[in-house]
């Protein structure tokens, strides 16, 4: 039953794609398919190039599936190396999720694997080779999965909206250029020239202060991407903004775009200049309409909105979000229109608040009382300090029972010991989310040679804009707007509290959890069989990070009670303490990472473990 | 099918403990073929092994009275934090063959955010008589952006030395970046045969102007003073030569 379903334009409203020749993207559909990995050219604005893509396809071919189908994959390796396939945020048994050495050993060279699983839900996801760097070198697709009742968000025509970066650098040689020197790529570094604006703008002494500041701690302000349009050429749906992918429309006609990102490295942000969006899914899960003009995307997100286009074209526009470049499609009612392309907003520079040491400002939301948290002496950090340390720092005065199966490395020799008590933390969590204290693990905490900066004031930032958005006369999405559709499965209040940090060292290129690369940690984060467990996650880094755990959607922790948003990634702005709750109501090995590629390569990641047995009383 | 695979996994499970849990994955497949699979999945997320070989300096130098070329090339391969470092720098003096041409090996230790410890030997193969050196220094970058490399040495003759350099990376556009540099040697005993006395030797001040065509590749020009002082400077000027000089360096930076 496999097999390419023609571009009939009288059927269905997915299938209404763009003519032939503006390549709409074809898509594979029933349940079975079969799939093969192969070394393969590809053009990317008329550049050869050579990709690592599944059916020789770029992005891989649009996999169309129905709510209860039980779908088989057989998925071929012509590849010299290993390969796999792992399906983004699609829940299914652990052993079909496709992650070498966590769920699978991986699919070898001339082997057929098969996967199998049914499908539980509907909705916008993606897949992609969970291998290596593979995922950098075009080995990613778009999954569309149908409703199984009557879709409420009935459209007269819809399209796949995939960004992705391309490189036409060997992915491993990119590894290792920011292994030798972290900061080739930014090209957007801060010059004598912009010092002069700076001090025309603030005066001579603030920007003299400024740069001393951020010297002090060695950090830098314009270090917002890693990896930047120095080498990526950034795509819609295979195409870079030359190639200007286009999606044709009839006047009057209401419009689903699915946006996914599939980037390795990049964060997007996306609009449509006189196009008005709205927000109807979020990660493949239905939230309640909110429209917008503009919305960032992570790595790995996705979003649907509906649009009402005029009788004109229109510019889709996602610029990656340290401005280094972008990519652009075109919506029009006629082939061979196009609507001007914005030219590049400037690149946008970090704060004190992403270094989380903005004593000050604490946003509009919740009950930030300073006094009652008891941050010790952080207020007598100087900001030089080599590691900002507080060790001392206790959020509560209550003792929390150690957890010993859950804590990481108790033994190792360097670190402080972080005991923040749930109590004083939900207020920062919006009060509205008080369930009283949360038994919270007493954490460890390593700082070696991979960890700069510890975030001495982290707060939550799920209600503010992304960087570089804070000024935008339009409408800007925040998580906050976002409100699940349906009431939540699980409304239960979580039994305990595990806090991660997330940690780096920019200058050595080093990207860990808790100062721990995933190399140097043997133990797994355990739950128990259905235990409702609520993550609370500390970003140290001053680089927003796509979090997404495999397996099992969270509820993020915002004001909404029972309709909190559900979602397989979550971005985690710098300087961020927020929190997820998780139902572990998948037994099993899971990855939990950063999707961020190279991150995640240099040791951003771990292993969940749900294990077959319910929490002990 | 499923079914008898969850069975398959609770009788794994009952079997072998909780220690069966960590690798779920171990009662659906070969679980030789996991542990094959995790021990990849971990070397590929950490603890790979790079390698950057960088030459700062390759430059010709117009001096006062003698022209000559310099090299000063590192490089490195390890972890993040275990690394065996190369460094070598050297002088040709145009019509008088090779003056100085130093090798160190050394293992470097990253022991905090910035700094590496690093330590080894180092050989100097010219000038003559050559000397070999233990070797205790540290690496890395200081508050402000100042990269620093700095070392002792101990000489087989028994003298100490010690060498700090400074430089920084002034940005006055993204490709056109402004370096200044100071070199620092310093001798607490004279080695009179290789012409060191005590006091400061070797040391200079310098500027240079690079673009970065590509961030691997940068042509150079600048400008460099300094030369020996203290007793060095004696000895300089008792053959007859300028202790200090000004000179004008033209050179190219590349690492890859």
């Amino acid at each position: 039953m496999a097999g390419a379903l023609g571009l009939n334009s009288l059927i269905a409203p997915w299938a209404r794609s763009a003519a032939a020749d503006l390549r709409g993207m074809r898509p594979l559909s029933g349940n079975l398919f079969d799939l093969s990995v192969a070394h393969a050219a590809t053009s990317i604005d008329g550049k050869k190039g050579h990709g690592v893509l599944v059916n020789g396809q770029l992005p891989a071919p649009l996999l169309r599936w129905r709510e209860g189908d039980t779908v088989k994959l057989r998925v071929t390796n012509n590849l010299k190396m290993d390969t796999s396939i792992h399906w983004h945020g699609i829940l299914l048994p652990f052993q079909m999720d496709g992650v070498p050495g966590v769920t699978f050993p991986g699919i070898s060279p001339g082997e057929t694997f098969e996967y199998e699983f049914p499908l539980q839900q509907a909705g916008t996801y993606w897949y992609h080779s969970h291998s290596g760097l593979q995922e950098q070198s075009g080995h990613y697709g778009p999954i569309v999965i149908e409703s199984r009742d009557v879709d409420p968000d009935a459209v007269d025509r819809e399209y796949v909206i995939l960004l992705s970066d391309w490189t036409f650098e060997d992915p491993h040689r990119v590894f290792a250029k920011l292994k030798k020197m972290s900061d080739n790529y930014n090209f957007q570094q801060r010059t004598v020239s912009e010092f002069l604006r700076d001090s025309e703008r603030d005066g001579f002494s603030a920007a003299v202060e400024d740069r001393l500041m951020w010297g002090a701690m060695r950090m830098n302000a314009a270090d917002i991407a890693d990896v930047t349009g120095a080498t990526y050429t950034y795509l819609i749906n295979g195409h870079g903004p030359g190639d200007n992918w286009t999606g044709l429309f009839k006047t009057g006609e209401r419009i689903r775009l699915r946006f996914i990102n599939a980037s390795a490295m990049s964060i997007f942000n996306v609009r449509i200049p006189g196009l008005p969006m709205t927000v109807i899914h979020s990660d493949g899960l239905p939230v309640q309409p909110v429209e917008t003009d503009e919305f960032q995307i992570g790595v790995a997100e996705t979003f649907d909105v509906l649009v009402s286009p005029e009788d004109q074209a229109y510019t889709l526009m996602a610029e990656s979000n340290d401005r280094s470049g972008f990519a652009r499609a075109t919506l029009a009612p006629r082939a061979g229109m196009v609507a001007d392309v914005p030219t590049l907003r400037p690149r946008p520079t970090l704060t004190m608040k992403d270094m989380a040491m903005d004593h000050g400002a604490h946003g509009g939301h919740g009950s930030m009382d300073h006094a009652s948290m008891n941050h010790g002496n952080s207020s007598q950090h100087s900001m030089t300090d080599e590691f900002m340390v507080h060790a001392d720092m206790d959020h509560s005065d209550r003792d929390h029972a150690s957890m010993d199966r859950t804590a990481i490395n108790q033994e190792s020799t360097n670190h402080a010991a972080m005991n923040h008590g749930a109590m004083k933390h939900d207020s920062m969590n919006h009060a509205e989310e008080t369930y009283g204290p949360l038994e919270s693990q007493r954490r460890t905490f390593t700082r070696g040679p991979g960890v700069v900066g510890i975030a001495a004031n982290p707060v939550n930032r799920l209600h503010e804009r992304p960087l570089g958005l804070e000024q935008e006369d339009h409408r800007v999405l925040v998580y906050t707007d976002l409100r699940a559709r349906e009431r939540n499965p699980d409304v239960r209040r979580p039994g305990r509290e595990i806090e991660l940090h997330l940690t780096s060292n920019m200058e050595r290129y080093m990207w860990s959890f808790d100062g721990l690369k995933f190399s140097e940690v043997d133990e797994p984060i355990e739950l128990y069989r259905d235990e409702r467990m609520r993550l609370t996650l500390v970003n140290n880094t001053m680089m927003p990070h796509p979090i997404h755990l495999h397996g099992m959607f969270f509820e993020v922790v915002t004001n909404d009670g029972n309709y909190k948003p559900r979602k397989h990634t979550i971005v985690v702005k710098p300087g961020e303490k927020m929190s997820v709750d998780i139902t572990a109501d998948a037994v099993g090995d899971w990855a939990f990472h950063c999707h961020l590629l190279y991150h995640m390569h240099a040791g951003m990641m771990r292993v969940v473990s749900v294990v077959d047995e319910p929490i002990p009383a | 099918m499923m079914r008898r695979l969850h069975i398959a996994t609770a009788l794994a499970l009952l079997l072998a403990g909780t220690a069966q849990a960590q690798n779920a994955a171990d009662a659906y497949y070969d679980p030789q073929a996991m542990a094959a699979a995790r021990a990849a999945l971990k070397k590929s997320h950490g603890n790979q092994i790079n390698s950057l070989v960088i030459a700062e300096r390759m430059e010709y130098i117009q001096g006062d009275d003698e022209d000559a070329f310099v090299w000063e090339a590192q490089g490195w391969v390890g972890t993040d934090l275990n690394k065996l470092w190369v460094k070598t720098e050297g002088e040709y003096v145009d019509g008088e063959g090779t003056e100085e041409a130093e090798l160190q090996l050394l293992f470097s230790r990253a022991v905090s955010a910035f700094w590496d410890v690093q330590a080894g030997v180092r050989h100097d193969f010219e000038p003559n008589p050559s000397r070999t050196h233990l070797v205790l220094g540290a690496q890395g970058m200081a508050p402000y952006w100042f990269e620093v490399d700095t070392a002792l040495f101990l000489s087989d003759e028994g003298n100490v030395t010690a060498r700090l350099e400074a430089e920084y990376d002034l940005l006055l556009t993204q490709r056109l970046i402004l370096q200044p540099r100071v070199e620092l040697n310093l001798a607490t005993s004279a080695d009179e045969e290789v012409g060191i006395g005590t006091g400061f030797f070797d040391s200079v001040a310098e500027l240079r102007l690079r673009y970065e065509f590509r961030r691997e590749i940068a042509p150079y020009l600048g400008v460099s003073w300094g030369g020996a002082f203290n007793n060095t400077a004696d000895l300089v000027e008792a053959e007859g030569g300028d202790a200090t000089g000004f000179s004008v360096v033209a050179g190219l930076r590349i690492w890859f």
